[in-house]
C-alpha cells in the first residue's frame, strides 16, 4: 500500500491494537478529534472508547497513568500532543519510566510507547517544534526511536508495541505527509538499536535521523558526493558498531540533526568516534545542528534550522581538511 | 452513630460544606437587574468597553483573513468571549497586572498593547511580545495553565514589594486539568496573595467538552479545596464579569472567577469542529452572543445607536488596517535570536552568529 508517514502509523496502531488486547491509546483529542495530526483517525470508532482514551487535558496525568497501567500487565501508547508540552510529563518520564525495571531488578517493568510530534519546519506556534531526542536519551532507561520515513515508522512501532520497555517515539511533525512510499499491508518489524545505512559510500560517513535525513541526502545527491549516509532510527541505545565501522572504512565523518547543537547527540556520536576510530580518521569529525538557543518564533526558524546552504559548507570543509 | 458495646459515639458530623454562587446582571434580551448593577461602572465606561469588544470582535476577523491568505501563524480566535475578556481586563487598575494564556487578545487590547505590536506577533516574530510597561502584563503563553505559578509568584511579589497591585490571570477550562493549575491555586491559598484567576470556560479544549475534564459540576468549586474564595459568572454579561473582577481584586485575597461562555469559533487555525460539535450546540450559543446581549442593553438605555455602531465600525477597520500595515514594515533581524538567549553573549553564540553571516546560511530567506 501507499502510504505517508500519519497513515503508516495509523495502519499500525490498527494492527498492534488489533494483535494485544492489553494495548490502549490515551492522549488529548486522539479519539473524536482523532489527533490533531489525525495519526489516531477512525480508531476510536473501530476499538471504543475503553481502548482509545480521550483524556483530560494533563501531560503529566497521561504519562503518569501510562506507567501505572504498564505496571499492571496492559501495554499502553500514550499520544502527547506537541513535544514541547511532553515536558509537563518529564518528571514521570526522568524519575520513575526509567527505574521501575533497575530498581525492581526486572521485576517489574513498564512496556509503554510514548508518541509524540517533534521538530520544527513547518511554522507552528511556540513550543510546537521541539528536538528533544537528547533529554530523553541522556537518564538512560528509555529507549528513544525517530523514524524518517513511513516505511520505518510503522516497523518501528510495532517493533516498539512488542517490547517490554518504555519507548520514546519521536514522529517529525514535518514528515507526516511530505511524501508516499509503498509498504506492506501486513504487520512487519524495523529492528530497534540498529541503525539503517541509506546509502554506501567510500569517501565520507554522514550519521542523522529524522527531518536532517531529507536535507542531507538532498546535499549529497547536489554535490554528487560519494558518501555513506546513516539514517539512526533509534537514538538511544546507539549502534555504535555501524556508526564505529563506517567511520573507519571512509575517514570523514559529518553529523547532522535539527537539534541545536551544543550537548546534542552529535556530541555523543562525536566523542564515541573519537574514542573508538581517531586514528583512523583524515579529518576532524564534523557536526551540524540547529543554533544553540531556544528554537525560535516561525517567523525565525529558517534562521535557526539547518538548511542545505549549511550542510553543504560543513561537508566542504570535511573534504577539505 | 453507632453503638460500641454500652458508649454511644457520635462518629460522624458534617465538618465542612460549601456552595458556589452564579451571577448575570445583564439578561439575554439586554435588561439589567439594577439591584446587581456595579455602582463603579459608569455608563461611559461600559460604552468604552462595548467598543472594545467591538474591536476585538473585528481584530478576530482581521487575523483570521490574514491567516487564510498565510499573511499570519495559527491563531487561536477569541469569538464569542469577548465579554469575559473584557469585562475583567476592565476592571483591573491602571497598577494591576494581567497574566493570560494565549487566546485573550481581547485583554491585551483593553489593557492598551499597540495592535501593531500584536500583528508582528501574529507574523511570528517575537518582537510581538515587547509590551509598553504601562500594559502591564506577560507574554502570551502556549503550553497549558503553565502560566499559573508564575502569576501567583508575580502577586507573592506585589505583598513582597507592597506594591497594592494585584494579578489578574487567565485559563481556560481544559487547563484547569493541569497539575500546575492547582499547585498555583493552593500556594494563592496559602500565601493568601492577591491573585484572582479567570477560568476561561468556553466549554470545550480543542474536541474536549467540558463535561469531559472533571467530574466535578463546576470549575469554580475545584478553588474550594485550595481554601480561596470562588463564583461562577455568566461569562457573556461583560456587567457580571466586571462586577465580579473588581470585587475580587479590591478584596486583596486569592479568587477564582469560573466565567462561563463558548468559543464560537475553532480552538485554532488548525482545528476543525465539525468533526466533533454539534451545530444545533453553536446555534443555541449564537443568541447568548455577548456582542448582542450588551448592544441591546445600551439601545435600551438610549447609550448607543445604528448610527454610533457603523461609525465605530469604520473607524474600527481603518484603525485595523493601519496597524498591520505599520506590522508589515517591521522588518525581522535574524541576529535578534543569538542576542537575547542569556543577559550577555558567550563565545558558542559569537561563533554559531559569525559562522552564519560569513557564510550566508540564511540567502533566500
Amino acid at each position: 500500500m501507499m502510504a505517508n508517514m500519519v497513515t503508516a502509523l495509523n495502519n499500525a496502531l490498527e494492527q498492534i491494537m488489533k494483535e494485544n488486547e492489553k494495548a490502549v491509546l490515551l492522549g488529548e483529542d486522539i479519539g473524536t478529534d482523532g489527533g490533531v495530526f489525525r495519526v489516531t483517525d477512525g480508531l476510536i470508532e473501530k476499538f471504543g472508547e475503553k481502548r482509545v482514551i480521550d483524556t483530560p487535558l494533563a501531560e503529566s496525568g497521561i504519562i503518569g497513568t501510562s506507567i501505572g497501567m504498564a505496571l499492571s500487565g496492559m501495554h499502553p501508547i500514550p499520544e502527547i500532543q506537541f513535544a514541547g508540552f511532553m515536558f509537563l510529563g518529564f518528571a514521570q518520564l526522568i524519575n520513575h519510566a526509567t527505574r521501575y525495571r533497575t530498581r525492581t531488578r526486572s521485576a517489574m517493568s513498564v512496556p509503554m510507547v510514548v508518541r509524540t510530534p517533534v521538530s520544527g519546519g513547518v511554522r507552528t506556534l511556540e513550543h510546537h517544534s521541539e528536538s528533544p531526542e537528547a533529554y530523553y536519551s541522556h537518564m538512560g532507561g528509555l529507549i528513544v526511536v525517530e523514524p524518517s520515513n513511513p516505511y520505518d515508522a510503522k516497523g518501528l512501532l510495532i517493533k516498539a508495541s512488542r517490547m517490554n520497555d518504555p519507548i520514546i517515539f519521536l514522529e517529525p511533525t514535518k514528515l507526516y505527509r511530505l511524501f508516499k512510499q509503498e509498504i506492506p499491508e501486513g504487520m512487519y518489524e524495523v529492528p530497534i538499536g540498529k541503525a539503517n545505512i541509506l546509502r554506501e559510500g567510500e569517501d565520507l560517513t554522514i550519521i542523522t535521523y529524522g527531518t536532517m535525513v531529507h536535507v542531507v541526502n538532498s546535499v549529497v545527491e547536489k554535490k554528487g558526493l560519494n558518501a555513506e549516509v546513516i539514517d539512526l532510527r533509534t537514538i538511544n541505545p546507539l549502534d555504535e558498531a555501524t556508526i564505529i565501522s563506517s567511520a573507519k572504512k571512509t575517514g570523514r565523518v559529518a553529523i547532522v540533526h535539527e537539534a541545536s547543537l551544543s550537548f546534542g547527540v552529535g556530541a555523543e556520536i562525536a566523542a564515541r568516534i573519537a574514542d573508538k576510530a581517531i586514528f583512523e580518521l583524515k579529518a576532524p569529525i564534523i557536526r551540524v545542528g540547529s543554533a544553540s538557543l531556544p528554537y525560535p518564533f516561525p517567523g525565525y526558524e529558517n534562521y535557526y534550522v539547518p538548511n542545505e546552504i549549511k550542510i553543504a559548507k560543513a561537508l566542504d570543509r570535511l573534504m577539505s581538511s | 452513630m453507632r453503638v460500641l458495646n454500652w458508649i454511644v459515639v457520635d462518629l460522624e458530623k458534617e465538618v465542612f460544606s460549601a456552595k458556589i454562587n452564579y451571577l448575570t446582571v445583564i439578561n439575554e434580551e439586554g435588561v439589567a437587574d439594577e439591584s446587581l448593577f456595579p455602582k463603579n461602572l459608569s455608563p461611559e465606561k461600559i460604552v468604552d468597553m462595548y467598543k472594545i469588544m467591538l474591536l476585538a470582535r473585528a481584530l478576530d476577523a482581521k487575523v483570521l483573513s490574514l491567516q487564510r491568505q498565510g499573511r499570519a501563524v495559527t491563531y487561536a480566535p477569541l469569538l464569542g468571549e469577548e465579554a469575559t475578556q473584557i469585562g475583567s481586563a476592565m476592571a483591573m487598575g491602571d497598577h494591576d497586572i494581567f497574566v493570560p494564556a494565549f487566546r485573550q487578545h481581547g485583554v491585551f487590547l483593553a489593557r492598551g498593547m499597540p495592535m501593531s505590536t500584536m500583528f508582528i506577533y501574529w507574523r511570528g516574530f517575537e518582537e510581538g511580545d515587547i509590551m509598553p510597561k504601562e500594559v502591564k502584563g506577560t507574554p502570551i503563553i502556549v503550553p497549558v495553565a503553565t502560566q499559573l505559578p508564575h502569576a501567583a509568584g508575580i502577586a507573592f511579589a506585589q505583598l513582597y514589594n507592597n506594591t497594592g497591585a494585584a494579578v489578574v490571570v487567565y485559563v481556560g477550562d481544559g487547563g484547569t486539568s493541569e497539575g500546575d493549575f492547582y499547585e498555583a491555586i493552593n500556594f494563592a491559598g496559602v500565601w493568601k496573595v492577591p491573585l484572582v484567576i479567570i477560568v476561561e470556560n468556553n466549554q470545550w479544549a480543542i474536541s474536549q467538552p467540558r463535561s469531559r475534564q472533571t467530574a466535578a459540576e463546576t470549575l469554580a468549586q475545584k478553588a474550594i479545596a485550595a481554601g480561596i474564595g470562588a463564583v461562577q459568572v455568566d461569562g457573556n454579561d461583560v456587567a457580571a464579569v466586571y462586577s465580579e473582577t473588581r470585587k475580587a481584586i479590591e478584596s486583596k485575597k486569592p479568587m477564582l472567577i469560573e466565567c462561563i461562555t463558548y468559543r464560537m469559533g475553532l480552538h485554532t487555525t488548525s482545528d476543525d469542529p465539525t468533526k466533533y460539535r454539534p451545530d444545533s450546540e453553536l446555534e443555541a450559543w449564537k443568541k447568548k452572543d455577548p456582542i448582542l446581549r450588551i448592544r441591546k442593553y445600551l439601545e435600551n438605555k438610549n447609550l448607543w445607536n445604528e448610527a454610533m455602531e457603523n461609525e465605530i465600525s469604520e473607524k474600527h477597520s481603518a484603525f485595523i488596517d493601519q496597524a498591520v500595515e505599520e506590522a508589515e514594515r517591521f522588518k525581522p533581524d535574524p541576529r535578534s535570536i543569538y542576542e537575547h538567549v542569556y543577559s550577555y553573549m558567550p563565545d558558542v553564540l559569537k561563533e554559531e552568529l559569525a559562522e552564519a553571516e560569513a557564510n550566508n546560511f540564511w540567502q533566500g530567506n
